[in-house]
């Protein structure tokens, strides 16, 4: 789904490991096909995110960085947040929104702020 | 430990032999969490510290399989969940190093085994090299 500029995805049931790579991919190239400024990564219908599908997301996000657009992970649900950091995932340097209307302006600001430095 | 099988209930046997098996991980972990009455916070530490020690045994153990074993266990008052990881893999060499965050043989970030000890009340971890690795975590009712 787009909303203007900005590429807005739900990650949602069980994912494998297979599965999340293969999202990984077509984000990717979704990004660079629409040529998307931003992509919002909802993953608030996630019940479960260990290490792996956590470090899966930060790295789309990294990715999406370098085709030139901004990222955020959108949703994450308090009893995920708790796991996370209780397991130790780093997910600090990520630029994360309780949820999509909270990401789009955080996508605004982050698009500003490169307009300002350029 | 005085922990006691809760009557009534059977066990969850089966084996890890493909990444399918890690959304089977989560999901009996989920019903016997629930059915144990954890809340919801215990209950996504549980299935993701299951989720970490079922995805050790596909990088780690040989042939990437092993068992998982889930019971539901009871103690004084308090209801909880018992799982355990085995493998006959090549074993830990050096269990101390291997429960270090940040300790990796293969390239990942090393949390499994230290992430999913925080995850839980209690994790043993029973490894020696040749004989493969087990490893049993509990989460009890607050």
């Amino acid at each position: 789904m787009k909303i203007g500029d900005t590429l807005l995805v739900a990650l949602q049931g069980d994912l494998d490991d297979t599965t999340v790579i293969r999202i990984e991919e077509q984000l990717t190239r979704e990004v660079a096909r629409t040529a998307a400024t931003g992509m919002l990564i909802d993953v608030s219908r996630l019940s479960v995110v260990d290490s792996f599908i956590a470090r899966v997301l930060a790295r789309i996000v990294a990715m999406v960085r370098l085709l030139g657009a901004h990222a955020a992970v959108v949703g994450i649900q308090p009893a995920v947040a708790i796991t996370l950091v209780e397991l130790g995932v780093p997910m600090g340097h990520l630029d994360t929104a309780l949820n999509a209307e909270q990401g789009l302006a955080l996508l605004q600001r982050l698009r500003r702020t490169d307009a300002g430095t350029d | 430990m005085r922990t006691e099988l809760d009557a009534g209930r059977e066990p969850v046997d089966f084996g890890i032999i493909d990444e399918s098996d890690l959304i089977r991980v989560r999901k009996v972990l989920r019903t016997e969490a629930e059915e144990v009455g954890l809340n919801l916070v215990d209950t996504t530490k549980l299935i993701t510290a299951g989720s970490e020690l079922a995805r050790n045994i596909l990088n780690y153990a040989t042939d990437r399989r092993g068992r998982v074993h889930v019971e539901q266990v009871r103690r004084g008052g308090r209801r909880g969940v018992r799982a355990t990881f085995a493998d006959d893999g090549p074993g830990i060499a050096d269990i101390d190093a291997a429960m270090t965050d940040g300790f990796s043989t293969r390239g990942s970030m090393g949390l499994g085994l230290p992430g999913a000890k925080r995850l839980v009340d209690d994790m043993t971890l029973t490894s020696s090299p040749g004989t493969g690795t087990t490893v049993v975590i509990v989460k009890w009712q607050r």
